[in-house]
């Protein structure tokens, strides 16, 4: 398995840990040789995430922009909102494969919560998901969502009460608890092999993109285009392009206020090389090596690390990585709301802002193919009060 | 000099386990702590834990954390935290020091110009909490030639196996054997299998070995230095140090 991408990535972890991770890469080595965990994972995907998943054309907004035809990967669409489903059902399959009868789970726009917390419930087992306090008030309804679903959210008040100090709550708990916990992380980050498992899970949306793009066009897009906050959906859009060189690949960061206000969460355009939560990755952080405080108008998105293969990405070329505003994203919410009449979530308005910003300069022959990783249900009161502050 | 090793051959001369001490840097000032460290000393603590605020002390209990973030808060750098070592040094010049960190701070630093000041300080030995024995060579390779050691931790779950390669090619340090699964803090109990434990490990590694996680009182340090060379305390110090008393063990 892959533990390192260049020299990112790794296993920087307390020592308590290596144990139950040298487990899981067993788990999951010996799940990923079987054919009846392959298959059922499918069939879960299938019967009761509700995928595949279409993709749409946005053709009032690519009419509007004048460019590029915009196509949408409809992660939304997927039971509980969002694309953090596909991920889940893949760890609690490995969860209960190790015996494990406890799910723990740190969460930002509580998507990832939501999607622990349905699938403890699907497979009967118990949950717990750290969240920082203030992402608690921000997704007030997914909070009551997680709850319904029979888990316990616990409220993180401490440091700068979002989601890395959630992280820190939830590896906590894990080194205490690691023999009958499954730690089911929500994004490509964390030490190896959470990395990797997370791609090869959310690696669905890739390749049935690519599918589907050679079906309905008889060719692959020209950009594939996704936000990256951790980038689990971006890495899992990726990975079905990843051989195809024609495709240009655009990880979109979250830039809050602008680069150059320092109220962002840009990790790669805006970071520095360090370590932290278990794998060596480009981090928001001091000059004295203390991680900063992010800020983004998307709590999904406002974490000060990326995942380690990202960097990768990056350093190679392989893709580039971008930077969209508050400001752009929640242009970008509006206009999807009414040229399409689908309401995306924020995190996933970045990446259509910045494919809003090239359609115009494309030909009307090129095909940009952005991911709408979730629906934006969760966001309503939070766009109000942004809007409202905006006006005043 | 191998402060670390002779800490622990004067302790054993004296029929005792060495009193491994924590102490977060910066907390309540830098200043206050570099005296608690003066005081831990005169009462007899033989190694030293110089403890480094970091924003994000995930493997850390309440008390080091409250403690990490109102150090934080004054704005105490590791390179404060090493300009203290280096004050420390000229006042206990035989007592070993051990800078406890996360490794993002070491690492930000620059690992050459890490190795430079802490070697500079006098600093003996490096405990990066979150470096195990897979990722810790970049550092070894650094700190190794300045003559500053690294004490690896060995975890409940860790497998014999594992702990014969953490003491390769170290010396001057001890093997930081962590009592329970979880976060550093005080404990009512210690696992009925630590005595087993430190048994085991004791009769594999030529290194010392020191009980630390969940010590907090003189029964439980006595109790672990039937098995081990020495005991750590950490946070029952924070804990006295923030109630304004000099440390000590209940």
């Amino acid at each position: 398995m892959n533990t390192h991408y260049g020299i990112y990535g790794g296993q920087y972890v307390a020592e308590t840990l290596m144990a139950p991770l040298k487990e899981l890469e067993a788990a999951y080595e010996e799940a990923t040789g079987d054919e009846s965990f392959q298959r059922e994972f499918h069939e879960i995907l299938r019967d009761y995430v509700g995928r595949e998943s279409p993709i749409t054309c946005a053709r009032r907004l690519s009419e509007h922009l004048g460019g590029a035809q915009i196509i949408l990967k409809r992660e939304d669409l997927n039971h509980t909102g969002a694309h953090k489903i596909n991920n889940t059902i893949g760890q609690a399959l490995l969860a209960r494969r190790m015996g494990k009868k406890r799910l723990i789970a740190e969460t930002g726009a509580g998507m990832h919560g939501v999607a622990t917390a349905t699938v403890a419930a699907l497979f009967g087992l118990s949950c717990d998901v750290y969240m920082g306090e203030i992402d608690v008030k921000r997704q007030a309804p997914n909070v009551e969502r997680m709850k319904m679903l029979g888990a316990t959210v616990h409220s993180v008040s401490e440091a700068s009460a979002t989601l890395k100090d959630a992280m820190n709550e939830a590896l906590r708990d894990w080194v205490a608890n690691c023999d009958d916990t499954f730690y089911v992380i929500g994004t490509v980050a964390g030490p190896a092999p959470y990395p990797q498992i997370v791609r090869d899970f959310q690696s669905v949306i890739g390749k049935e993109a690519r599918r589907q793009c050679l079906e309905k066009f008889g060719r692959l897009p020209d950009e594939a285009i996704a936000c990256v906050g951790g980038g689990s959906n971006a890495m899992g859009l990726f990975a079905g392009f990843i051989d195809d060189k024609e495709v240009k690949l655009v990880g979109v960061e979250a830039g809050g206020k602008g680069l150059e206000t320092n109220q962002h969460a840009s990790s790669i355009n805006g970071g520095r090389l360090g370590v932290l939560h278990g794998a060596k990755t480009m981090l928001l952080q001091t000059p004295d090596g203390n991680i900063l405080d992010t800020y983004s108008v998307s709590a999904g998105l406002d974490y000060p690390g990326v995942g380690p293969e990202h960097c990768y990405l990056h350093d190679t070329k392989r893709a580039e990585y971008t930077v969209i505003t508050d400001d752009e994203a929640i242009e970008a919410f509006d206009a999807l709301c009414r040229f399409e009449g689908i309401i995306p979530a924020l995190e996933s308005s970045h990446a259509l802002a910045e494919a809003i910003k090239r359609a115009p300069h494309l030909p009307k022959s090129a095909i940009l193919l952005v991911n709408l990783s979730g629906r934006g249900d969760k966001d309503m009161e939070n766009i109000r009060r942004y809007k409202d502050a905006k006006n005043h | 000099m191998q402060r670390i090793t002779e800490a622990f051959k004067k302790a054993k001369r004296e029929n005792r386990g060495a009193f491994v001490a924590y102490v977060t840097m910066g907390y309540p000032t830098l200043e206050q702590s570099e005296r608690a460290v003066d005081d831990i000393i005169a009462a007899g603590a033989d190694i030293i834990e110089l403890g480094v605020p970091f924003s994000d002390p995930f493997a850390d209990g309440g008390v080091i954390r409250t403690a990490s973030y109102k150090a934080l808060e004054q704005g105490v750098t590791i390179n404060d935290v090493i300009a203290s070592a280096a004050r420390l040094r000229e006042r206990h010049p035989d007592t070993a020091f051990v800078l406890f960190s996360y490794y993002n701070l070491i690492y930000s630093m620059g690992l050459e110009n890490f190795a430079r000041e802490a070697a500079r300080a006098q600093i003996d030995a490096v405990l990066p909490v979150d470096l195990p024995y897979e990722e810790r060579d970049e550092l070894l390779s650094v700190i190794a030639p300045r003559g500053i050691s690294f004490v690896p931790l060995i975890a409940p779950n860790t497998t014999l196996e594992r702990v014969k390669a953490f003491e390769k090619g170290l010396d001057n340090t001890f093997l930081y054997v962590i009592t329970v699964k979880g976060t550093t803090g005080e404990r009512k109990n210690l696992p009925p299998d630590l005595a087993a434990r430190l048994e085991g490990i004791r009769s594999l590694t030529h290194l010392p070995i020191a009980a630390g996680f969940g010590i907090s009182t003189r029964e439980q340090a006595l109790e672990v230095c039937k098995h081990a060379d020495g005991f750590v305390v950490g946070s029952r110090i924070v804990k006295c140090l923030s109630e304004g008393r000099k440390p000590c063990l209940s």
